[in-house]
């Protein structure tokens, strides 16, 4: 009797964490805000990389906030100043404080790897759907010059583009951005491709959609989730070759600073003060690493 | 009744899936038993529980599931933890196993007799030259044709009834005391369906092995099995011998199961579902119509890729007409030309009297109000980012019927005739079920008020309760509303339940045509009666009309 009752009580308990369970997954878009933070504290490397990744925006966006050192004052007497309590980073040959100027050339860094994600991404997407979707020799038109993109290296192709363009900021997120437009337009294409055949987009054409609306309605939502992913994950590539292209001395000119450029200035002084090159390298290092371990998290979280 | 304890018993299993964090109860408090030759048949919908019950026998629970008590016991020794399936070798020596899909069942890209040969060599140890010819012998054994050759085949090679052989093959390679067999036909047409499940039980039979079937349809379950065991949400509703099971059901959920079974519920196959109402004018006409596809190599059309041949029929409006065929018998192909998805190689399609097979797609854009298509799955055919209001009207959308207001009344509307709670209005499909998304697919096709409505295999997804249940809508929904259906199934249950006409098609050809009580009742032709021979629950509803 007794046992029974109990079992009766268990069952209860069971059906009650299915209820629960299912409605867990019913609210799942919009997961509740108390639930969503306790998922999150159970993955510490997501917490540091969301909160490493929170740093360099809001560096970009209002430098001030973090140092109240100017990047562009030089002080003779602090010339070379190991990290320390007074300079954290540092300091570079002519006192300039090298935490404010990693700080501040956040905002050129990140702006040039936007801009480069965002040509590519746009890019990308408009010549991946026109390519699957409208299929025959315009799909083998356009996927041919991807293929043409795909062939040269893309540093390669960066720099045969700021030849062409000009020196600056923008001319290396352009080319950057170029670069890695050929990705973004086969994962479009391939989603393309995949998602046109399903039924309910056969559905929508039966039931006297029109091309455009089947496109814009159907298609493109479906297909975009993986073309995000990919450009959350080309955020960190586009931030290393930003980098890359302004340490081989095409981005900024100074005093301005982009972290590329740190790393280069810091050279000359490798033995002497070897933080020069390795903070700021790091510093990209752990930018580009949490970027990548969101990315990751996005493209794992997706059914 | 036999003194020696049965082969495998389980004693009181509970079973949960650990999901987001709680626990959700698969199988509660399950006992069964099998005794050597016997052959026991779990039914139950899906979700029931019976396929996590096969898997913990077989030591192969995901790694999420708990098993929360009970025990299971071989051969009347000690009791068996689920990490000693695997350490004593069970699976294979004593527990063979058939899996659901014999499309993913095997290994794309190792040969037939390498799989075979694996499973020997595991089992008996033999190597070389014995093994390859335990591996012929076994290809035999489960009728497969010229098994040398087959063995150097790869399994895209063969048809799916082959692969289910090679299957039970390799079930059968360690020789074992019981079979454990999921759904093993359900992915089959019903001819071949029959013959394998045939050979199953005559080779159980033949070796006085055990046989424990899981399926979801209870007609196939009481044909075969000598006890039946019904489960419903984890726990075991009722169980015993299909006679009993189907003449005295003593729950209420089996009898639901058996009235949803057409081919159980007394009236047979061949009653005349319903008064026969007047036939109303001609709607559609296939006029020997035939396609054939051009071959790949060559891009010529060829003798060989010929799906449809001198094919014609009537349809009335307000009538049912059903087409009956194996799968690759070009029954998809009729649907997809009378909606313009495909062209004719030859004959025409007159929609009243008017030629619409060389329409191009905007000619035949306004015949879509009057036309339209319920698709098979209803897993994929609505948009999951759509909400299920939006799903149902976007017909009505894309032709600009209607706006704002309007729109949502005719949204409610819709919902409200395929009996789906007002709430689902503002859910998203994957919150639904599959028969809720049929519901969802049958409104958004009635949503422009078509004359005419192409059911492609409307319930082949589903369960079988579900399945009843859906045919009983469309019925309702086609006495409201008289709209004509094509109604397009292998399954001839499905078929007999709903039809007025059938045709029954095979490899592109009629080979029968006429009322459904006339075709079924005195099938003319072999292939017809081969099909309904075919038809799972037929033995046992002699049992029920007694």
């Amino acid at each position: 009797m007794v046992d029974d009752s109990r079992s009766e009580l268990s069952t209860a308990r069971l059906r009650l964490a299915a209820g629960r369970a299912a409605l867990g997954r019913s609210l799942r878009p919009s997961l509740r805000g108390a639930e969503r933070l306790g998922h999150l504290l159970r993955r510490p490397g997501l917490v540091l990389s969301l909160a490493i990744l929170a740093f360099v925006f809001v560096a970009a966006a209002a430098p001030t906030l973090l140092t109240s050192y100017d990047p562009y004052l030089t002080v003779p007497a602090d010339r070379l100043a190991p990290p320390g309590a007074e300079h954290w980073f540092g300091a570079d040959e002519i006192g300039r404080d090298l935490f404010a100027r990693i700080v501040h050339g956040s905002s050129l860094s990140v702006q040039a790897s936007s801009i480069a994600v965002g040509i590519a991404f746009s890019a990308g997407l408009v010549l991946g759907v026109i390519a699957g979707f409208a299929g025959g020799w315009t799909d083998a038109a356009i996927m041919r010059f991807i293929d043409v993109l795909l062939a040269l290296p893309s540093l390669l192709l960066s720099l045969a583009i700021i030849t062409a363009i000009g020196f600056g900021t923008i001319p290396v997120a352009v080319a950057v951005g170029v670069g890695i437009m050929p990705g973004f337009a086969r994962t479009t294409r391939s989603e393309v491709l995949r998602v046109k055949t399903l039924p309910y987009v056969e559905a929508a054409r039966l039931g006297g959609a029109s091309r455009a609306r089947t496109l814009l309605r159907h298609i493109l939502p479906n297909s975009c989730g993986p073309v995000i992913v990919l450009a959350t994950l080309d955020f960190g590539v586009a931030i290393i070759a930003v980098a890359g292209l302004s340490f081989l001395g095409f981005g900024a000119a100074p005093p301005a600073a982009e972290w590329g450029t740190l790393i280069a200035n810091g050279r000359n002084f490798l033995v002497t003060a070897p933080w020069l090159s390795l903070i700021p390298g790091l510093f990209v290092m752990a930018v580009v690493l949490a970027a990548n371990h969101i990315a990751r998290t996005l493209e794992d979280g997706r059914p | 009744m036999s003194i020696r304890p049965p082969l495998l018993s389980v004693r009181r299993l509970s079973i949960a899936y650990r999901a987001g964090g709680s626990l959700v109860a698969a199988v509660q408090n399950v006992e069964l038993s099998i005794g050597r030759g016997e052959t026991l048949a779990i039914v139950g919908e899906s979700g029931s529980g019976k396929s996590t019950i096969a898997l913990a026998i077989l030591g192969l629970l995901p790694a999420n599931a708990r098993i929360l008590a009970g025990d299971i016991q071989v051969d009347g020794g000690s009791s068996v933890s689920m990490a000693d399936v695997e350490t004593l070798g069970l699976r294979g020596r004593i527990v063979g196993f058939v899996p659901q899909d014999p499309m993913v069942g095997l290994n794309p890209t190792m040969r037939i007799g390498g799989q075979i040969g694996e499973a020997v060599t595991k089992a008996s140890g033999l190597h070389g030259r014995r093994a390859d010819a335990e591996t012929i012998a076994l290809l035999e054994q489960v009728g497969v044709d010229e098994p040398a050759l087959r063995a150097r085949q790869y399994p895209h090679q063969l048809s799916g009834g082959m692969r289910q052989r090679v299957l039970i093959a390799i079930a059968l390679a360690g020789n074992p005391a019981l079979i454990i067999a999921d759904e093993p036909t359900s992915a089959l047409d019903s001819t071949v369906q029959k013959s394998i499940l045939d050979h199953l039980a005559r080779l159980a039979g033949e070796r006085g092995v055990a046989l424990l079937v899981i399926t979801h349809d209870l007609g196939l379950a009481a044909d075969r099995a000598d006890r039946v065991l019904v489960m419903k949400d984890g726990r075991i509703v009722e169980q015993g011998p299909p006679r009993a099971i189907l003449t005295a059901p003593a729950e209420a959920y089996t009898r639901a199961l058996i009235a949803a079974a057409p081919a159980l519920d007394g009236k047979g196959l061949f009653g005349v579902r319903r008064a026969s109402r007047p036939a109303g004018g001609e709607l559609l006409r296939f006029e020997g119509v035939s396609k054939r596809f051009p071959s790949p190599m060559t891009g010529e059309p060829s003798r060989a890729s010929t799906a449809l041949d001198n094919v014609g029929f009537t349809v009335h409006a307000g009538r049912t007409l059903a087409v009956v065929g194996e799968s690759g018998s070009g029954k998809t192909t009729i649907c997809r030309i009378a909606l313009g998805l495909e062209k004719p190689s030859d004959g025409r399609v007159l929609f009243e009297n008017r030629d619409i097979s060389g329409l191009s797609w905007p000619e035949f854009r306004p015949l879509r109000r009057r036309i339209q298509l319920v698709q098979q799955d209803p897993f994929a055919s609505l948009d999951p980012r759509f909400t299920i209001a939006e799903c149902v009207v976007e017909p009505l959308v894309s032709f600009g019927l209607e706006k704002g207001k309007g729109l949502q009344a005719a949204a409610s509307r819709l919902i409200d005739l395929v009996q789906l709670p007002r709430e689902a209005a503002s859910r998203y499909p994957r919150e639904l079920s599959g028969g809720q998304r049929q519901r969802v697919a049958i409104a958004r096709a009635l949503a422009l008020k078509p004359e005419l409505l192409f059911l492609d295999e409307p319930v082949s997804a589903l369960d079988v309760l579900i399945q009843s249940q859906i045919l009983a809508l469309l019925d309702e929904l086609q006495r409201a509303l008289g709209v004509a259906y094509v109604l397009v199934s292998h399954d001839l249950s499905v078929v007999t339940s709903v039809a007025d006409h059938v045709v029954v098609i095979r490899k592109g050809r009629i080979v029968e045509q006429g009322p459904v009580a006339e075709v079924f009742g005195d099938p003319a032709h072999p292939y017809t009666r081969e099909l309904l021979e075919a038809t799972p629950g037929r033995r046992s509803a002699a049992l029920v009309a007694v």
